[in-house]
């Protein structure tokens, strides 16, 4: 029980990690086509200023609780996906980097540099947890020794690229809508018009994913195979996940972009709750032989560990989710030039 | 070189890179946090534009500590799986509970701070930099009590192939945790303070800012003059308990082979590992050693050939970094307490000035003897009599560690290099509004 409790808090912070971390790695990605000078490459920056390090903590929470809570789980994925995992640090410490360092020296070569930081530091691990988690999500050759036979080339198989695919195409969706949100004028018609373009590519590459689930993976025979315990999970997440994805181009659509927002935030934590209460009870799948596979049974911790720690996720995640809502309040109002003209604007 | 050589100087790169920036950050965030609180108190401009000026180089300070700590976090599980499988009940939890009861609050707080100044009233946005010093410090407390766990393992049992907690309270209350936290704290306190210090001194000795600086300079000598003293007392007992629980250690930070009663403290000494013996040894001060690590001058110091070869530190790099800290410590509060003497007359002191300017490299220097004798002294054990390093590394291609080493080496040394450059920059720009970012 305490198991499955961890299994879907483990669930949530990794949704809840790409769900936020997702429109600022898609805004950064699509930076180079979105925003024409360096005027709106500012205002891109600023609207994710307040958010992208609060942001990348759910990256840190995730890691943390799978070390915390699933040690052998942590150290087989780790150390499995060693170089995926080593690609994506390295963008992310650019990519963070990037922010803090652009605006202070006035050289167009500086700034070239920084932005293409950002661009290739967002796009990277859009790209690459998509691929991880597609690759989870059908299992990786691992064997009884927990240990990882297979290279980075074996991830990055078709079913694995497709994931990458569906990541990025959700990242970019949420990114546009995210600047449509932040932004007025120009560079906001520009992110609708972006926003409306690649819902079209996503639809159709999640639709691809869907079937190529079936061909791929075990996800559906565990639904079909524990039709009670998903009588409500086969239901409602894949249900969900369409609607609102659906919900996303409607509310484009209308122009009511905080609705849109929330809408792709809904289908990036519905396709990855899709993905998890597939594998359930499995962590992390071996294509070798099943009974390798990490499961929250055999890589979870002491029941003591399980119990402090579920305490300790009780009172500081919701306290974390209250200040990080309190803070996009503080910060909901629009990007202008005006905020550029402000001394610690980046 | 194989993985086990490749991971370790891959963590160790790693970690002394992060810790190039992380003492800055938990230091001066405190003296930001003081210099608002004062302004909101008095509403005095010119603590305004201290926050704001020592502001700007926490902020990038802050940015380069954060995007180095993720890596550190993750490398626990690419490169130490064993390692991970082995403790992480323990181990994994503490690390767990920073990230959400501490670093949340930081990297949330840090951004409204940077950017609210406007949207706050001046109160409420004081109150950020206090949370954002407070979640940054608190972070370090359970980063410490994580590592003091290697140290000085407690309150678990071995059951099912791995070490599970059996007192959570054992963990986060035993006196060595303690001891790290303080005296690592102590540490970023007193580098923050000269840091100030340094950059303060630069713009006297050029008569720019004088009134801002002189103040700035007068708080961070203050500061200095606390930690410094207390870092001192504070360290000797630290001392005390690394005797206690870590003999080896201690035998390696002193270069003492033999084991004796009433050992004497040597001024000078040259540790030669391979004749296991030290090839010099001047100015002994009888029975010294022994009322240090156990406050009794006739007590048993246990030498380096009490433990099997196998299971002693690398004596010549722990004795010297050891030594190194050593002398900065006592060095540290002499400097503080001078700084303090001519607080109110900086400008007629040229010669403190410009020994505090040069001075600025000697705490980054002390912080990382300080992890030196830390972790290279706690091998060959990665858990203290638990666990070896040769134990717990992951079972991946010397190949993959070695390609991520160069690229760790090469990214951090670029990234160092601009990081210094714009702290650079900024100090040495002063706190008039700069024009680049208008």
């Amino acid at each position: 029980m305490l198991e499955s409790i961890w299994f879907v808090l483990w669930g949530v912070l990794w949704a809840v990690y790409f769900m936020l971390d997702g429109f600022d790695l898609g805004l950064g990605t699509l930076m180079p086509v979105i925003a024409r000078n360096d005027t709106e490459r500012r205002i891109v920056y600023n609207a994710a200023g307040p958010f992208w390090d609060g942001n990348e903590v759910w990256l840190i929470a995730a890691g943390g609780v799978t070390f915390a809570a699933f040690p052998h789980t942590y150290a087989v994925m780790f150390s499995g996906l060693y170089s995926a995992l080593m690609l994506i640090l390295f963008a992310l410490i650019f990519r963070g980097v990037a922010f803090e360092f652009r605006g202070k020296i006035e050289s167009p070569a500086w700034r070239r540099f920084w932005d293409g930081c950002l661009v290739v530091g967002s796009f990277l691990p859009a790209f690459l947890f998509g691929v991880a988690f597609a690759n989870l999500f059908q299992g990786i050759p691992i064997d009884g020794e927990g240990v990882y036979r297979g290279t980075l080339f074996t991830l990055l198989n078709p079913y694995g690229l497709l994931g990458g695919l569906l990541f990025l195409c959700l990242f970019l969706v949420h990114g546009c809508v995210w600047l449509a949100v932040k932004t007025e004028g120009k560079l906001h018609q520009r992110a609708a018009r972006f926003a409306k373009t690649l819902w079209a590519v996503l639809a159709v590459v999640a639709a691809g994913f869907f079937v190529a689930t079936w061909f791929a993976t075990r996800l559906y025979m565990n639904y079909i195979k524990n039709p009670l315990l998903f009588s409500i999970p086969i239901v409602v997440i894949p249900a969900a996940t369409v609607a609102s994805l659906l919900a996303v181009r409607y509310f484009v659509g209308k122009g009511a972009w905080w609705k849109a927002w929330f809408a792709s935030a809904t289908t990036i934590v519905g396709a990855t709750f899709f993905g998890l209460a597939g594998l359930y009870p499995n962590l992390i799948p071996s294509t070798l032989n099943p009974t390798y596979s990490m499961t929250i049974y055999n890589s979870a911790s002491s029941t003591l560990t399980l119990k402090i720690m579920l305490g300790v996720a009780l009172i500081f995640v919701p306290l974390a989710i209250a200040y990080q809502v309190w803070t996009y309040r503080l910060f909901r109002h629009k990007v202008t030039e005006a905020d550029l003209a402000y001394e610690e604007a980046y | 070189m194989d993985v086990l050589m490749l991971s370790r100087l891959q963590f160790a790169a790693a970690t002394f890179f992060h810790f190039l920036f992380v003492p800055l950050t938990l230091g001066l965030s405190v003296l930001i946090a003081v210099m608002e609180t004062r302004y909101v108190r008095t509403g005095d401009e010119q603590y305004l534009k201290m926050a704001k000026f020592w502001g700007r180089i926490f902020l990038i300070n802050f940015a380069i500590g954060v995007v180095t700590g993720i890596t550190l976090e993750f490398q626990f599980g690419t490169n130490w799986a064993r390692y991970s499988r082995y403790v992480g009940d323990i181990f994994g939890s503490l690390l767990a509970i920073e990230a959400t009861a501490a670093f949340f609050l930081e990297s949330t707080f840090v951004a409204v701070w940077a950017l609210g100044w406007n949207r706050l009233s001046a109160k409420a946005h004081a109150v950020t930099i206090w949370l954002v010093a407070l979640a940054g410090n608190l972070s370090a407390v359970w980063i410490l009590m994580a590592n003091a766990w290697m140290q000085h393992p407690v309150g678990y049992t071995i059951r099912n192939g791995r070490a599970e907690l059996t007192d959570f309270m054992a963990v986060v209350t035993q006196p060595f945790a303690w001891h790290t936290i303080v005296h690592t704290v102590g540490a970023a306190y007193i580098l923050s303070g000269f840091f100030v210090m340094a950059v303060s001194a630069y713009h006297l000795l050029r008569r720019r800012h004088v009134a801002f600086f002189t103040r700035s300079f007068r708080m961070a000598a203050a500061f200095s003059l606390i930690f410094s003293v207390a870092v001192v007392i504070q360290g000797h007992l630290h001392g005390s308990e690394v005797a206690k629980v870590q003999p080896a250690k201690l035998a390696a930070m002193e270069s003492l082979w033999e084991t004796r009663s009433g050992a004497p403290q040597f001024l000078f000494s040259l540790p030669d590992e391979a004749g296991e013996r030290n090839r010099v040894e001047i100015g002994a001060i009888p029975n010294l050693l022994s009322l240090l690590a156990y406050h009794s001058p006739d007590a048993e110091v246990k030498g380096l050939k009490a433990f099997p070869p196998d299971e002693r530190p690398p004596v010549t790099l722990t004795f010297f970094a050891f030594r190194t800290m050593i002398a900065l410590g006592f060095l540290f509060p002499l400097l503080a307490f001078w700084a303090w003497l001519r607080r109110n007359r900086l400008l007629e002191s040229p010669r403190l000035l410009k020994v505090l300017m040069f001075a600025l490299p000697l705490p980054y220097l002390a912080a990382q003897a300080g992890w030196v004798v830390a972790e290279v002294g706690r091998q060959p054990w990665v858990v203290y009599g638990v666990m070896k390093t040769s134990d717990a590394v992951s079972p991946i291609a010397a190949q993959q560690v070695a390609v991520s080493l160069a690229a760790f080496v090469l990214v951090y040394s670029l990234l160092g290099a601009a990081a210094f450059y714009l702290i650079g920059r900024h100090a040495r720009r002063g706190p008039e509004p700069s024009a680049v970012e208008s």
